[in-house]
């Protein structure tokens, strides 16, 4: 073999190492903003993640934007956040609850929101001191526009697209 | 299995069909990535050839074509049976396992006679042993994806796999020194000519036990505690399971002989209890223990000897390889010219001389590489290193259960504590104990237990990728289903602390 040629193999060989590498960061870079695009955390990456061909998802919501972010806003778990998926979220301090809040004024089974047709509903589950959307006591299915707190004993919560 | 934490809304149609092409996506990405790998290996079976023969002979391409046939094979499993998993970790641990049976087979040829090396056989030597073993270890991570289709009905077998753990990690200690012992450490079970080290399949055992166990006590552990120096420890009671973990390394210590693995169990049992917990006081608690017990090791090893003067032995050669060059410092004077005669570049595949390094298809055979691939080389297999560790802990960071979430990160840690504890030893940043090199090093237990590792991680980031509702039914109910979950807080949630 020429030494040329064992050369150009020994150094290809590196490089195609270090090819290989950066394609796999690539492929787990793409792979995080895909994920991260279908649950909507994270603005469209320019360029990136065009490949995997996610078509925009109909609108749930016929007025104004979809609520992705449930945010707690006043309380103990000031700065939590959860992403809003397609399940309901129940709140209370039952160890079972999707949000199980600290707070002395809350029940165990506090309220739950539900999606259904893309809006969320807040519904209180007979709580001793009350679920309120705003100012106004929430008693049945109420629709909770984006931006409104939800206020359960000391903690408030927010939806956010 | 359907958490019973969430009964099911509407369920939504729209959206499932990104959602299906998004995971063919991910398996197609994979396949290409596959096929990359084996690229690259057929690559370095040439160069080693070209170099060390001077020539390519006609059927080198065979071995590298027998491993992407298995891999391709898990990767049609994967594709049926966990179509969500994470698209990088079987291509990085390929191109692991191929370079190392590529190197393995390297090395056959450095020892062979001059006059035969051109004609050895496939299955001969330690590269046709660590080629067979390889098909056997991917078909075994296969049959671990098609036997647990849902990584939560593990820890229904906690306590018994707990148990099985702790006995494989005590039989070697209590066998007869010549069943078990290789090179000083007895971690073997040896019988004829056949052996195996069942302390490696004790690790995924192990963790699911920890798992199990933390998921259940992780509220009184991280919420019952004492405010001293500013840092939150746990009450004296709590620190029961612990100690007794940290007993235990310290058995494996004194028994069998082994630092590294006892280091790999103790630091495993403290990162689950950290990652369970969210306390820093463990880690601090953790590394007080070690320290304190390799410590202790050390003085005793050069006061009273006896069992700990292996360990002395060892922290001496570390402390000053080249006292004594040619006895007690050979291997680590060997490993340490090695990767300096490699550089920056390296003499090349198959320039090398990877035959003057003692022990170079086990333990060192980081420095064995490092002679022909040179620091550029083996920086970029630390990174595919950290990579599978980092989706490792990606998948317990994105799975929705609380078990899942510490098997995950207790196996991904448990991968990067190993390459750190033999990749540090060969290099000299710590005192060397004889741990394999995951998937470079041959051994066929090491091989195995380590692919039943990649196979649990790739089951875990099933789940995790899996969207949460919708028509996923059928999968989901795997044949798992039961009771188990509904003991583990299994919170649907992903909460994000801003």
């Amino acid at each position: 073999m020429p030494e040329f040629v064992l050369t150009v193999a020994r150094f290809g060989f590196l490089i195609l190492l270090w090819i290989f590498v950066f394609t796999v960061v690539g492929v787990i870079r793409r792979d995080l903003f895909a994920g991260a695009r279908s649950s909507r955390l994270v603005a469209a990456p320019r360029g990136v993640g065009a490949s995997t061909g996610l078509p925009s998802r109909p609108a749930k919501v016929k007025r104004g934007r979809a609520a992705h972010q449930l945010v707690v806003t006043a309380g103990q778990l000031a700065g939590t956040r959860i992403t809003l998926g397609e399940a309901q979220i129940t709140i209370g301090r039952a160890e079972d609850s999707t949000l199980v809040i600290t707070d002395d004024y809350a029940s165990a089974r506090h309220a739950r929101l539900v999606p259904r047709s893309g809006q969320w509903f807040i519904e209180d589950l007979g709580s001793t001191n009350g679920t309120y959307l705003d100012r106004a006591k929430v008693t049945g299915p109420t629709p909770v526009p984006l931006g409104v707190p939800i206020r359960i004993g000391r903690t408030s919560l927010e939806l956010r697209p | 299995m359907t958490a019973p934490a969430v009964p099911a809304p509407t369920p939504a149609t729209t959206g499932e069909m990104p959602r299906v092409r998004e995971s063919s996506g991910r398996r197609n990405a994979e396949l290409a990535l596959l096929v990359f790998v084996m690229l690259l290996v057929l690559a370095y079976a040439a160069t080693v050839e070209a170099t060390a023969l001077d020539t390519i002979t006609s059927d080198f391409w065979i071995p590298v074509a027998l491993v992407a046939g298995v891999f391709l094979g898990l990767h049609v499993v994967i594709r049926f049976l966990a179509p969500y998993a994470d698209p990088a970790l079987v291509p990085a641990v390929a191109l692991l396992n191929g370079l190392g049976v590529a190197f393995l087979r390297r090395i056959d040829l450095a020892f062979a006679d001059a006059d035969e090396r051109a004609d050895l056989p496939i299955f001969s030597g330690v590269g046709g042993r660590q080629l067979a073993w390889t098909l056997i270890a991917v078909v075994l991570a296969a049959g671990l994806l098609i036997i647990v289709r849902d990584h939560r009905a593990v820890s229904r077998y906690a306590y018994t796999l707990g148990l099985v753990g702790i006995v494989l990690v005590m039989i070697p200690a209590v066998l007869p020194s010549q069943f078990s012992e290789i090179n000083g450490a007895k971690l073997w079970i040896r019988v004829g000519g056949f052996q195996i080290q069942p302390g490696e399949f004790a690790k995924l055992a192990l963790v699911s036990f920890f798992a199990y166990y933390l998921v259940r006590k992780r509220e009184v552990l991280s919420l019952a505690s004492r405010r001293f120096l500013g840092i939150d420890f746990p009450r004296g009671r709590d620190l029961g399971p612990v100690v007794a973990v940290w007993m235990l390394s310290l058995l494996v210590l004194v028994f069998e002989k082994d630092l590294g693995t006892a280091l790999l169990y103790f630091g495993m049992f403290v990162v689950i209890l950290y990652v369970a917990t969210e306390r820093v006081s463990w880690l601090i608690i953790g590394l007080l223990l070690f320290f304190g017990g390799a410590f202790l090791a050390y003085t005793l090893g050069a006061s009273v000897g006896g069992p700990f003067a292996n360990f002395y032995q060892r922290a001496q050669i570390w402390l000053d390889p080249f006292a004594d060059p040619y006895a007690d410092g050979f291997q680590m004077v060997q490993s340490l010219l090695g990767l300096g005669t490699g550089g920056l570049f390296g003499a090349g595949p198959g320039g090398g001389q990877p035959n003057k390094i003692p022990l170079v298809v086990s333990d060192f055979v980081f420095a064995g590489l490092g002679e022909e691939i040179g620091l550029f080389g083996l920086s970029a297999l630390l990174v595919v290193y950290l990579l599978i560790v980092e989706r490792g802990l990606r998948a317990g960071l994105a799975v929705r259960d609380s078990f899942g979430k510490l098997v995950a990160g207790g196996l991904a840690f448990t991968l990067g504590l190993q390459v750190f504890v033999i990749v540090g030893g060969v290099t000299g940043l710590i005192p060397l104990t004889g741990q394999t090199t995951p998937f470079l090093s041959a051994g066929g237990s090491s091989l195995m237990a380590n692919w039943l590792i990649i196979a649990m991680l790739l089951r875990i980031s099933d789940a995790a990728g899996r969207p949460v509702t919708g028509a996923t039914g059928g999968r989901t109910s795997g044949p798992g289903g039961g009771g188990a979950p509904a003991q583990l807080h299994g919170a649907p949630t992903e909460v994000i602390r801003s």
